[in-house]
């Protein structure tokens, strides 16, 4: 059996399994064997994926099935692209599937949630299999149309309706964008094959409205700044393990799309899109990080966060691409690379904090983080796994996230190279900002953690919390262990991505495996190199030398003592730091500019005993510069047209007479 | 044997560099109590109060955990490694290929990360409030700090920090603009990370003043000492680092035998009593600002890092 062949049965399966949800739905067994069989059959997509993409996938495999538009059939192929998604994908349902056998149990609503699931994935999956636009719109609105059953699950929940709602408007916006695309890919012939449009002329002028399509359609999937605003809603209202995929899966496969059409199809990229895709990935990640910052919400801060992920992952793309066409292979291999791996990185960290914070959920009911804190104690191994997620988030060493944004430093630092100026002057800056938006991930976590899992409990919520079930914790810890592996042995990850680098750009990294100790070395290594292995075993002896003269020379004595308040001790919980009071610098610093953000203190005179109350004023400026105008503008509209509907008989006779003149007139005049 | 002597001398680093932090900081404190004619403690007074400090029992909170346990130990092993990948004496050593300058930056974020969860893990306000202006602080001086290594890496084309201190040795280098621009913006950004006057004042607990003293409030006994040393050792990697890149003279080349490591080890210390004293004066001529002014200081860290590098754009010879 080829290895697309194989993709396709294991997609079949998940297609049959969520028929089978449907049918057992309401059953007490539903839950088990339709996360047990999805688990499964990810394992063996996942399996022949890595398979397709270490063993030389450089020989694509096709299948062509007699589906789809009667002249065209349905095509899929399996190229070195595609199966690095596959892996992602595949690995990220493996988890969720795990994930879901304990989680799953407490879904007051299984049937809302089981036949959606495997029909997701199996959707994401056809989407990077397909081979020509007619099977990549169809299973991309298939994608989007179960995701969105799945946002929809706990549809009685306050917002969720909303959330689905912008959802459902923005995807369909963002399908007919790609539609529009493809069909100027296809051009007037209309060949909508992959390999026609592949070897097609396209003209400058369409080149650039296909970027233009791309950057709608995909990057509202994605959630590039300000197509964002439906994510933060969406992404948090579906279930945990759903949540994971949406954020961690789902918004790879449209950087799937994006490189697919922008590095494959459209041929060489141009130096001018790069600027495009450079700012608004630097945007994105600013805007996205700082929007974490001001959440309280765990699982919209996650949200906010992929957006920054997002933006890092086009950021090194638009590096990519400036390297690319001005002909610097080496460069454009590395900028490629750091954006593969990156998307790696963030599908293990993202889904890890999500199943997180879902296992936060099931023990307390509670994603507001100001009502909690002190889970450390109540929840030891979630908050272990969790403090990792943390750590790779943040870009810290020895983790897999420093790795990926190490090497989009590195690609930075090329830019002399380029030869045009303003990309020369504007790379500096974008490195800054991604500076800038790594130090404050690592500071939004810092108070993510450090708000929900440590101090004091802050309710009778977090006091009663306890562990959660196996099958979670062992999800979230492979993950854990997977964010440990690719930090410390990067280079193997990188030598696996080079047949990507090679089919989509024509060059790849030196090899790395071949490195001494494991170094990864992306130009030479008196330029720049690192060494995750070493490091880490360098922090473990010296911290464990530390540990042993201490414990070898120093006072044993511990006392154990109520925290030391300046003469105030006994304060209430609540007079911790919470997310709000933590965020204050940075909103302070960042936000009066970006949010318009004010704190309204209302301060009792002397002697008066009512509380002093703080009111925090933000405004999302995307929102009510963009998207409440354009709402408004429809409303308005609407409300016009809706005199149409209470003519008499005569004067909609009249109307369509009109009409009917007018069209053949214009029609006249035209021809 | 190559390795043998490699391991050697890069032990003999970190022991070095271990040994000395105390000293720097005692010594700072010295030249800053003589500059306001106080008598000041003895240069030594860093180690008593270490060996003071260890040798006295752990108050613990009752909510501490694991965590507020294990980060004295974490801070101080990655504070550690990042002052062994400076060169100081000598460049190209063992563990200088590990990792570059940007990784040495993550590192210390790494350390200052668990730092700021410690602080938040008592539940009191003032570990709360040094926390977050912690992270504040660093928010703003990481993206300054990269830009002064891009500024670097353009003018020695190198982030690997043994290349660039030899490059910068090299006679064909000369005085350049972007590198003082680098090089006050690495001050400003060193200030800041060492929680110095005028950021922040080492010295008190005052309520208005503090952040990384609140930070650290609820530590005690040997774990108080694993981060005072960690403190002592950053301090001296950032002198070190502004050392071994602008003050790049008589540092010794790697395998250059026993002579040249020892001149190199006598020039790295005048380095760093010249450093010491620059410091200690520039932090008795100042005040202590508002924290709301501090995004202001470091975005002019900011703004001469951006400015160099462009500069290095506008001319090969700026």
């Amino acid at each position: 059996m080829s290895a697309v062949a194989l993709q396709m049965v294991c997609v079949a399966g998940l297609l049959g399994l969520a028929a089978l949800a449907i049918v057992l739905s309401r059953s007490k067994i539903a839950t088990p064997v339709i996360y047990g069989a999805t688990l499964a059959v990810s394992v063996i997509a996942l399996a022949g994926a890595l398979r397709s993409l270490l063993g030389g996938a450089a020989d694509a495999t096709t299948l062509t099935l007699p589906v789809g538009l009667p002249w065209l059939g349905a095509h899929f192929r399996l190229d070195a692209l595609a199966s690095f998604f596959l892996v992602v994908i595949n690995l990220g349902g493996a988890s969720a599937s795990l994930y879901g056998l304990g989680y799953g149990h407490h879904d007051p609503a299984p049937h809302r949630v089981l036949p959606f699931f495997p029909a997701f994935l199996a959707g994401m999956n056809l989407v990077v299999l397909a081979d020509d636009a007619f099977s990549y719109l169809l299973c991309w609105e298939f994608m989007s149309l179960a995701s969105w059953a799945l946002v929809m699950a706990h549809h009685r929940e306050r917002g969720n309706a909303k959330a689905g709602y912008v959802y459902l408007v923005m995807a369909s916006f963002g399908t007919l964008a790609l539609l529009l695309a493809f069909g100027l890919l296809a051009g007037p012939a209309g060949d909508y094959g992959f390999a026609a449009i592949r070897a097609a002329q396209h003209t400058p002028y369409a080149a650039t409205l296909v970027l233009i399509l791309m950057l709608l359609g995909a990057g509202s999937k994605a959630g590039l700044v300000p197509l964002h605003v439906w994510l933060p809603l969406a992404h948090p209202a579906a279930p945990s393990h759903v949540s994971a995929l949406m954020s961690g899966v789902m918004t790879k496969v449209a950087i799937y799309g994006f490189i697919r059409v922008m590095f494959d199809l459209l041929g060489q990229p141009t130096w001018p899109a790069s600027v495009v895709v450079l700012f608004l990935g630097s945007i994105t990640a600013v805007m996205g990080i700082l929007y974490a910052m001001m959440e309280k919400d765990l699982k919209r801060l996650l949200a906010y966060s992929t957006i920054e992920n997002i933006g890092i992952v086009f950021v090194s793309l638009g590096l990519a691409m400036a390297f690319q066409a001005n002909g610097l292979k080496a460069a454009a291999a590395l900028a490629f690379t750091a954006a593969l791996f990156h998307a790696l990185n963030h599908s293990f960290f993202k889904s890890l904090l999500f199943f997180g914070a879902g296992a936060v959920l099931t023990a307390t009911g509670e994603r507001d983080m100001d009502k909690l804190g002190g889970l450390i104690h109540r929840m030891p191994f979630t908050s272990f796994v969790v403090l990792v997620g943390c750590v790779a988030i943040s870009a810290l060493p020895p983790f897999n996230g420093f790795v990926s944004e190490w090497l989009i430093f590195q690609a930075v630092l090329q830019s002399p190279e380029l030869p045009q100026w303003a990309l020369k002057i504007m790379v500096p800056a974008v490195g800054a900002m991604l500076a800038l938006a790594a130090a404050l991930a690592a500071a939004c976590f810092v108070k993510t953690y450090g708000v929900t899992f440590l101090g004091r409990p802050r309710g009778t919520a977090a006091e009663a919390a306890h562990e959660v079930d196996r099958f979670s914790l062992t999800a979230m810890f492979i993950l854990a262990v997977l964010c440990l592996l690719a930090g410390i042995l990067p280079g193997l990850a990188i030598d696996a991505l080079a047949p990507v680098t090679t089919e989509i750009l024509g060059s790849r990294m030196p090899a790395q495996a071949s490195q001494p100790w494991l170094s990864i070395v992306p130009i030479a290594e008196s330029r720049s190199s690192y060494n995750g292995l070493l490091v880490m075993v360098f922090i473990t002896a010296s911290a464990s030398l530390a540990v042993y003269f201490i414990h070898r020379f120093a006072s044993h004595a511990l006392r154990r003592g109520p925290a030391w308040g300046c003469g105030f001790s006994d304060a209430t919980p609540a007079a911790q730091y919470s997310g709000v009071s933590f965020a204050q610098p940075i909103r302070r610093v960042f936000g009066t500019l970006v949010f318009h953000a004010r704190d309204h203190v209302t301060m009792p005179p002397p002697g008066d005993l009512r509380p002093a109350r703080l009111r925090i004023e933000l405004h999302d400026l995307v929102w009510s510069g963009m998207y409440a105008p354009i709402a408004d503008a429809v409303g308005f509209l609407s409300t016009r047209l809706n005199r149409l509907q209470f003519l008499t008989i005569r004067r909609y006779l009249s109307l369509v007479f009109a009409t009917l003149v007018t069209l053949l007139l214009v029609l006249a005049i035209w021809s | 044997m190559v390795v043998i002597s490699d391991i050697i001398v890069q032990g003999v680093q970190m022991l070095l560099v271990l040994l000395l932090a105390p000293l720097l900081t005692g010594y700072v404190r010295k030249i800053k109590a003589r500059l306001v004619r106080r008598q000041g403690a003895s240069v030594f007074q860093p180690y008593r109060d270490l060996l003071r400090l260890l040798r006295k029992e752990v108050v613990l909170a009752d909510n501490a955990s694991w965590l507020f346990r294990v980060t004295p130990y974490i801070t101080f092993a990655a504070i550690w490694v990042a002052a062994a990948l400076v060169p100081t004496f000598a460049t190209g050593l063992l563990f200088n290929w590990t990792a570059d300058l940007i990784a040495i930056v993550a590192l210390l974020g790494s350390a200052r990360f668990f730092l700021a969860l410690a602080g938040m893990d008592v539940g009191t306000s003032f570990g709360g409030i040094g926390s977050s202006r912690e992270v504040m602080i660093a928010a703003l001086a990481e993206p300054a700090m990269l830009l002064i290594v891009f500024c670097l890496a353009l003018v020695a084309g190198s982030t690997q920090l043994s290349t660039v201190s030899h490059f910068l040795a090299s006679s064909y280098v000369g005085l350049r603009v972007s590198l003082g621009m680098a090089l006050v913006a690495l001050f400003m950004v060193a200030i800041a990370e060492n929680a110095r006057i005028p950021v922040d004042n080492p010295a008190t607990h005052l309520e208005l003043t503090m952040v990384h003293e609140a930070m650290i409030l609820e530590y005690s006994g040997r774990h108080l000492a694993m981060i005072e040393l960690g403190a002592f050792l950053k301090l001296l990697l950032y002198v070190s680092l502004i050392a071994c890149v602008f003050l790049p003279w008589q540092i010794a080349l790697y395998g250059s035998g026993a002579l040249s490591y020892t001149i190199g080890a006598g020039a790295y210390i005048v380095k760093l009593a010249l450093a010491g004293f620059l410091l200690a004066l520039f932090e008795t001529a100042t005040a202590k600002m508002r924290v709301f002014r501090v995004p202001q200081f470091l975005g002019a860290a900011l703004m001469l890092g951006l400015l160099g590098t462009l500069l290095l754009f506008v001319s090969r010879s700026f």
